[in-house]
């Protein structure tokens, strides 16, 4: 077994609105910052010990489908990487 | 047969952070429904011949409203129990977990405004064909009170398509005289939509709090309807 660090990036789909997203560009906005658009997501780190890097994505990508993301909702990204 | 013996007991499942529980256990009462308060990890009593998945902020509302509760173990025998027929409703973060853990198409996410919303709404009778709305007529304009942050109906278009044709969407945000517009939408739901059902007519949800719209004493009572599914 080997110990590797799975990363979920949970986003809205495209075209799915960001209510919060909106609220933070017109803050930064506010602060006199110049952009074009702000999209938010959500990133998950999870430590675990897999036979190897596929298994350890695919749990991540199991614990993405069944809680992480909502999938009416959201897309997800997994990578793996070694953990030191 | 004596009339206890048909006497319909709900379980309304408090989670931590539920806070409408008792606000439904009174406005069944009152409409002589018996029901009873059932700790999530206590489950379904065998008895219970209805469900009511309260409003409220359960596991405080972490990750997305209601996704928690969806996953905890009651919710198998929720759908169970749903799937053998049993009248389930799902209130505001009862209706985010029913979304949650599937029961209903679509999802609860945040209010395009951003913000908690407080306030009386008017939502047009979509489908009156149903335990939950056999109360009132199609077409039918009832006032109903809301109070959530993550209320806005998404689904795809297509789902959404399908959800028409299959005449699940119970409730549409509306204006007083029943036009559904955009200035009516609290939230940004997709197509106004503000209560579906589930695969099956004994399974709704709605974002709305028909229990806090019951008791007499406290003014209109037109969640009544809803409440009444029960006894169907």
């Amino acid at each position: 077994m080997t110990g590797y660090t799975a990363t979920v990036t949970v986003r809205l789909k495209q075209g799915v609105l960001d209510p919060e997203a909106e609220t933070t560009k017109q803050a930064l906005e506010r602060l006199g910052f110049e952009l074009e658009s702000l999209r938010s997501a959500d990133r998950f780190e999870l430590d675990l010990d897999a036979e190897s890097a596929d298994d350890a994505a695919d749990r991540a990508d199991e614990m993405a489908e069944r809680l992480l993301a909502n999938p009416t909702i959201h897309d997800y990204a997994v990578e793996v990487e070694p953990r030191e | 047969m004596p009339r206890e013996a048909i006497r319909v007991t709900v379980a309304i499942v408090q989670f931590g952070g539920s806070n409408c529980d008792r606000d439904a256990e009174r406005a069944l009462d009152h409409l002589g429904i018996d029901a009873e308060l059932v700790w999530h990890e206590d489950g379904i009593p065998d008895d219970a011949s209805g469900i009511l998945l309260p409003g409220g902020f359960s596991y405080g509302d972490y990750l997305r409203a209601g996704a928690i509760a969806a996953n905890s173990p009651v919710m198998a025998e929720v759908r169970e129990a749903a799937a053998d027929g049993t009248p389930v409703l799902g209130v505001c973060n009862g209706a985010q977990i029913g979304s949650e853990s599937r029961l209903t198409p679509g999802a609860f996410t945040t209010n395009a405004s951003a913000r908690f919303q407080c306030e009386r709404v008017t939502v047009r009778v979509e489908n009156a064909d149903t335990p939950w709305t056999a109360a009132y007529e199609e077409g039918e304009v009832i006032e109903l009170p809301i109070a959530h942050g993550e209320g806005r109906f998404e689904v795809t278009d297509d789902r959404l398509a399908t959800l028409n044709d299959e005449d699940r969407v119970l409730f549409r945000y509306c204006e007083a005289d029943g036009a559904v517009t955009p200035a009516a939408n609290p939230n940004g739901s997709k197509e106004n939509v503000a209560g579906v059902l589930g695969e099956r007519e004994n399974v709704a949800v709605l974002m709305p709090h028909p229990e806090r719209i019951t008791l007499p004493d406290v003014g209109k009572t037109d969640g009544q309807g809803v409440l009444r599914g029960f006894e169907a």
